[in-house]
C-alpha cells in the first residue's frame, strides 16, 4: 500500500472514530449511545491493525466489541423504561466540561508537539512483521524478564472478583425479592 | 508517513471527548460509556507507543490486553451497581443516588 | 520531720474526698470525716511543735530553720526557680499549731453550727481547702510558694464567705472580699517580680541571710520615682499583706464577709487568713528593717491609723459580728504596729516578738469571741444586738466563755491578751511614743466596745423572747471551753524563748508603767461601758446626741464603702473600664468577629463544592489536574 492511501485510511478511521465517540457521548438514546461506542471501539481495532499488533485487535473486538458492549446493552434493557429519553441537560454543565475539555485538548497536543519523539530504528509496520502467537503466548506465561505470567494471574484473581462482586451485587436479595414480586 | 503523533492526537481528542461526556451526562451508563471512551484513548497510547519507540519490546501491548480486561471487569461490576441502584431507586440518573450522602 | 508533709497533704485530701464523694455521704458522717482529718492535722502540728521546739530545733544559742522537704518545681532561669517545700521555723511551727487547732475546734463547733445546713459537706470540703491553702502559706519555703497559697487561701475563703449562695449580699461579700484582697494581691505580685529580679531568688531563707545583706546589695541604691527601689517592692508587698490583713485603707472586705457562715468568720477572721498579712510582714522582717526601714516606719503608723480607726467604728456598730470584725481589723492592726516599732536582735526585738505573741493569744481568744457570738446567734436567730439582752441566765456557758475572751481582749491580767498587749505597748513605748499613746487609747475603746457589747448581749436590753434560748449543744459548748483555757493560759508562755526577730532566745519581763498604763487604760473602758450599757438607762443615747458627727460617721464606718464605690464606680468604671470595653468590644472583638465572619462566608462557598455530585468532584479533579498541569509549563 502506498503511503497516500495509508494516510487515507488511517485518517478516514480517525474521523471516523471521533465523530462515533461525539455521537456516543451526546446522543439522547443510551441504546444508540452503546452502538456508537461499539463502533468506536470498531475503529480503535482498526487502529491495532495499523499499528501491526493483530491479536490486540482480535482482543479488542472479541472483548469490547462482544462482551462489554454486550453488557451494556443488556445493562440498559434492564434499567432504561420504555421510550425513557434522557433530556434533562443543564446549560452550564456544556460550558465547564467544553471548558475543561478544550483548555485539556490543547494542553495535551502543545505537550504532543512540542515533544520530539526518538523514533525506534525500523518501526516496521509491514504485515510479515506481526508478532507472532507463539511469541504473546510465551510472553504472557513466562515468569523472565519482560514475561507476564504475574500480572496475567493477578488479572485473573481481578476478573474472579469481579463475577463475584458482580453476582453478588446484582443478584435480588431473596426475602426482599419475594416481596417485590407479591407486590406486582 | 503515519506518524506517532497523529495517535496521540486523535487519542487526546477521543480522552476529552469522554471526560466532556463524564461530566455532562446524567444518566450513570452514559458515564459509563464516556468512561470506556477514556480507557480506550489511553489504550490506544500504549499500543502506539510500544509500537513507533520501542518495537522490540511488548509491555505497551501487554498493557493494553491487561487494560481491555481490566475495563470489562470493571463495567461488569459497575453495571451490576447501577441496575441494583435502579432496583433501589427506580432510576439511573446519578443525581438521585443519594442514599449514601452523609 | 518528713512527717511534717501530712500537715498539708491531710487537708488537701480531704478537700478532695469530701468535694468529690462528699455530696454521697450523710451529711454527719461527712462532717466527722472532716472534723477527725482536722484533728489528726492538729496532732501532727503538736507533735511537730514538740520535736522542733523540744528536741531538734534549738542549736547553741538560737532556733534553726529546718527544710525537711524542699523540691524544684519551675526553672525559669538559671538562677530563678520555684521551689515547693516545708520550712519549720519557730513562727511557722508556732502558726501551724495556731491554725489546726482553731481549724479544729472551728470543725468540731460547725457540727453542731452547721447541723441541717443545705450544702454540708460541702462547708466541710471547703474548710478543708481553707486550712490546707494555710497551712501550706505558712510552711512556704519561698516568696512565691507563699504567693500560689496565698491566692488559694484568697479563693477558698471566697467560696466560704459566698457560702450561703443564694443570698444576694452573701454573693457581693464574697466578691467584694475576693476583689479587694486580689486588688491587694497585684501589688505582692509586683513586689515579689521586682525583688526577684534584683535578687534573683525567691527564697526566703536566701533572702534573710546575715542581715539582708544579698537584698541590700542588690539593689544598691535603684531608685524609682524619689523612692528606693527596694522601699517600692517591700512596699508593694506590704500592700499585698494590708489588703489579706484588712489594713487601712483596704480593711473594707472584712466586715463584709460576716456574711459567711460564724464559725468561717472565726476560722478567717480570727486565725488564718487575716494574720497573713502580718505573718508576711514577719517573714520578711530582716529585709524590711534592713533594707527598708521606711516602709517599716509606714507600717506601723498604718497599724496604728487602722487599729484607732477600726476600733472607733467598733464602738457604735449593732452587729455582733460586725463589732468582731471591727475588732479584728484593729487587733491584726495592733500587730503590724508591733512589728513597725521593732528593732532587729535580742531584746530590741521586742515589737516583733509581742507582734507574734499577740497574734498567737488573738487567735484564741477571737475564736472564742466569735464561736460565742455564733453560739448566741444560734440561739436568738439574729445578730442584731437590739434582739438580744439577758442573756447570761438561759446562756451561762457562752456567757462565761464570752467574758472570758472579752477580759482577755480588753488586756486584764492575768489573761492571756494582756501578756501580748503589753509587750506591744511596751515595744511602742520605747520605740515610738506617738504610736504608744495611739495604741494605748485603742486599748481603752477596745475595753470599751467589747464589754458593751458583752452586757448588750448578755445583761441589758430585750427580756422577753417568744421562743426561749437556750445554751447551745455540747458540739458547740466544748470547743468554747477549750479554747476559754487557751484564752487564759496561753499569756503565761514564755514566749521570748520561742520567738525573737533573730531567732535567739531572750528574757522578757512585764514593763510595769507600760502594764500599769494598760490596765488602768482597759479598766476605765470596762468601767465606762458598765455604766452606760449594763442597765438600761439613756446615757448611751445621750453620748450620742453629744457627738452626733462622730457618731454618724463611726456608724456609717466613715463613709469608707462609700469612698471607694466612688472611686470604682464614678472613676475607674468611667475613666478606665468603660474606654477599655469599648476597645476590647469593637477592635479586639471586631477583628475576631471578622475573622470569623470571613472563615463561616468562605466556608459557606467552599461547602457548595462538597456537593456529593461526583461529576463535579471529576470536573474539579480534571481541571485542577489540567492547572497543575499549565503551571508547570509555565515555570518549569
Amino acid at each position: 500500500m502506498s503511503p497516500i492511501i495509508n494516510l487515507l485510511i488511517f485518517g478516514g478511521l480517525a474521523v471516523a472514530m471521533l465523530i462515533m465517540s461525539v455521537m456516543a457521548i451526546t446522543t439522547k438514546s443510551l441504546l444508540r449511545s452503546a452502538t456508537y461506542l461499539l463502533l468506536t471501539l470498531i475503529c480503535t481495532a482498526g487502529f491495532y491493525l495499523f499499528l501491526n499488533y493483530h491479536f490486540l485487535a482480535a482482543v479488542q473486538v472479541s472483548v469490547y466489541a462482544g462482551g462489554v458492549v454486550v453488557l451494556f446493552v443488556f445493562a440498559i434493557f434492564l434499567t432504561t423504561k420504555k421510550d425513557e429519553v434522557l433530556v434533562k441537560h443543564e446549560y452550564r454543565r456544556y460550558v465547564y466540561g467544553a471548558l475543561i475539555a478544550l483548555v485539556g485538548i490543547g494542553l495535551v497536543a502543545y505537550t504532543i508537539l512540542k515533544t520530539k519523539f526518538i523514533y525506534a530504528a525500523n518501526p516496521s509496520m509491514e504485515g510479515d512483521a506481526q508478532l507472532s502467537m507463539a511469541d504473546i503466548g510465551t510472553a504472557l506465561m513466562g515468569t523472565g524478564k519482560y514475561q507476564f505470567l504475574l500480572p496475567f494471574e493477578m488479572l485473573s484473581l481481578l476478573l474472579l472478583a469481579a463475577i463475584v462482586g458482580g453476582i453478588l451485587i446484582a443478584r435480588k436479595d431473596k426475602k426482599h425479592g419475594e416481596k417485590e414480586e407479591s407486590q406486582y | 508517513m503515519i506518524k506517532l503523533e497523529y495517535y496521540l492526537i486523535v487519542s487526546t481528542l477521543m480522552f476529552f471527548i469522554g471526560i466532556f461526556g463524564f461530566i455532562t451526562r446524567k444518566s450513570m451508563i452514559a458515564i459509563l460509556i464516556s468512561l470506556e471512551l477514556v480507557l480506550n484513548a489511553v489504550e490506544i497510547n500504549f499500543a502506539a507507543f510500544n509500537r513507533y519507540l520501542f518495537p522490540e519490546q511488548m509491555e505497551g501491548m501487554f498493557f493494553t490486553i491487561f487494560g481491555i480486561a481490566i475495563t470489562a471487569a470493571e463495567t461488569a461490576v459497575a453495571l451490576a451497581i447501577i441496575i441494583n441502584a435502579y432496583r433501589l431507586i427506580g432510576d439511573i440518573n446519578i443525581n438521585d443516588a443519594t442514599k449514601m450522602k452523609g | 520531720m518528713e512527717y511534717s508533709i501530712l500537715i498539708l497533704i491531710t487537708p488537701l485530701f480531704l478537700f478532695l474526698f469530701l468535694g468529690l464523694v462528699g455530696g454521697k455521704l450523710r451529711p454527719n458522717i461527712a462532717g466527722i470525716i472532716g472534723t477527725l482529718g482536722m484533728g489528726f492535722c492538729a496532732v501532727l502540728a503538736y507533735s511537730v511543735a514538740y520535736q522542733y521546739f523540744f528536741v531538734i530545733g534549738k542549736t547553741a544559742d538560737s532556733w534553726q530553720s529546718i527544710m525537711p522537704i524542699n523540691f524544684e518545681w519551675l526553672r525559669f532561669t538559671e538562677l530563678l526557680h520555684i521551689d515547693l517545700g516545708i520550712l519549720l521555723d519557730p513562727i511557722s511551727v508556732m502558726m501551724l499549731v495556731v491554725i489546726t487547732t482553731v481549724s479544729f475546734m472551728v470543725h468540731i463547733y460547725s457540727l453542731g453550727y452547721m447541723h441541717g445546713e443545705v450544702g454540708f459537706q460541702r462547708y466541710y470540703a471547703l474548710l478543708s481547702l481553707f486550712s490546707f491553702s494555710m497551712l501550706g502559706l505558712v510552711v512556704a519555703t519561698n516568696i512565691f510558694q507563699m504567693y500560689i497559697f496565698w491566692e488559694l487561701v484568697g479563693v477558698s475563703s471566697y467560696s466560704l464567705i459566698g457560702f450561703y449562695y443564694q443570698k444576694p449580699s452573701a454573693v457581693l461579700a464574697s466578691k467584694k472580699a475576693f476583689i479587694v484582697t486580689r486588688f491587694a494581691d497585684l501589688g505582692f505580685l509586683v513586689g515579689i517580680l521586682i525583688l526577684s529580679y534584683y535578687t534573683k531568688t525567691f527564697d526566703f531563707a536566701t533572702l534573710t541571710a546575715n542581715n539582708a545583706e544579698l537584698v541590700i546589695s542588690s539593689f544598691a541604691g535603684g531608685t524609682f520615682m524619689g523612692m528606693s527601689l527596694v522601699s517600692v517592692a517591700l512596699a508593694l508587698i506590704f500592700m499585698g499583706g494590708a489588703g489579706k490583713s484588712a489594713m487601712f485603707p483596704l480593711h473594707i472586705w472584712l466586715p463584709d464577709a460576716m456574711e459567711g457562715p460564724t464559725p468561717v468568720s472565726a476560722l478567717i477572721h480570727a486565725a488564718t487568713m487575716v494574720v497573713a498579712g502580718v505573718f508576711l510582714v514577719a517573714r520578711l522582717f530582716p529585709v524590711y528593717f534592713f533594707a527598708a526601714p521606711d516602709v517599716l516606719t509606714m507600717i506601723a503608723y498604718i497599724g496604728a491609723f487602722t487599729a484607732l480607726f477600726a476600733a472607733v467604728i467598733a464602738i457604735t456598730q449593732t452587729d455582733i459580728k460586725r463589732v468582731l470584725a471591727f475588732s479584728t481589723i484593729s487587733q491584726i492592726a495592733y500587730m503590724m504596729a508591733a512589728l513597725g516599732v521593732s528593732k532587729y536582735g535580742d531584746h530590741d526585738g521586742l515589737g516583733y516578738m509581742a507582734s507574734m505573741f499577740h497574734l498567737f493569744t488573738h487567735a484564741f481568744f477571737k475564736a472564742l469571741l466569735f464561736l460565742g457570738a455564733g453560739s448566741v446567734i444560734h440561739a436568738v436567730h439574729s445578730n442584731e444586738m437590739k434582739d438580744m439582752g439577758n442573756l447570761h441566765k438561759y446562756m451561762k456557758i457562752t456567757s462565761i466563755t464570752f467574758l472570758i475572751a472579752c477580759l482577755a481582749i480588753a488586756g486584764i491580767p492575768p489573761f492571756s491578751g494582756f501578756f501580748s498587749k503589753d509587750e506591744i505597748l511596751a515595744a511602742a513605748f520605747h520605740n515610738q511614743p506617738i504610736i504608744f499613746w495611739t495604741l494605748w487609747i485603742v486599748a481603752g475603746l477596745t475595753a470599751f466596745y467589747m464589754f458593751r457589747l458583752y452586757f448588750g448581749i448578755f445583761f441589758n436590753g430585750k427580756r422577753d423572747y417568744e421562743h426561749k434560748p437556750h445554751e447551745s449543744g455540747l458540739p458547740m459548748a466544748i470547743p468554747l471551753m477549750i479554747l476559754a483555757v487557751f484564752s487564759v493560759f496561753t499569756g503565761l508562755i514564755p514566749f521570748s524563748e520561742f520567738i525573737s526577730s533573730d531567732n535567739k532566745p531572750f528574757e522578757m519581763h512585764i514593763d510595769m508603767v507600760v502594764a500599769s498604763l494598760s490596765v488602768v487604760a482597759a479598766i476605765v473602758g470596762i468601767v465606762v461601758a458598765y455604766t452606760m450599757y449594763f442597765k438600761d438607762s439613756n446615757k448611751p443615747a445621750a453620748v450620742a446626741a453629744r457627738l452626733k458627727g462622730l457618731y454618724t460617721a463611726s456608724l456609717n464606718k466613715f463613709y469608707l464603702d462609700e469612698v471607694w464605690m466612688f472611686i470604682t464606680k464614678k472613676v475607674i468604671f468611667n475613666c478606665v473600664s468603660r474606654p477599655i470595653a469599648w476597645f476590647d468590644r469593637h477592635v479586639i472583638d471586631g477583628t475576631m468577629d471578622n475573622i470569623a465572619n470571613v472563615t463561616q462566608k468562605a466556608s459557606h462557598r467552599v461547602r457548595g463544592l462538597q456537593s456529593g455530585q461526583m461529576q463535579r468532584y471529576v470536573a474539579f479533579l480534571v481541571a485542577g489536574t489540567i492547572l497543575i498541569a499549565i503551571l508547570v509549563l509555565i515555570f518549569v
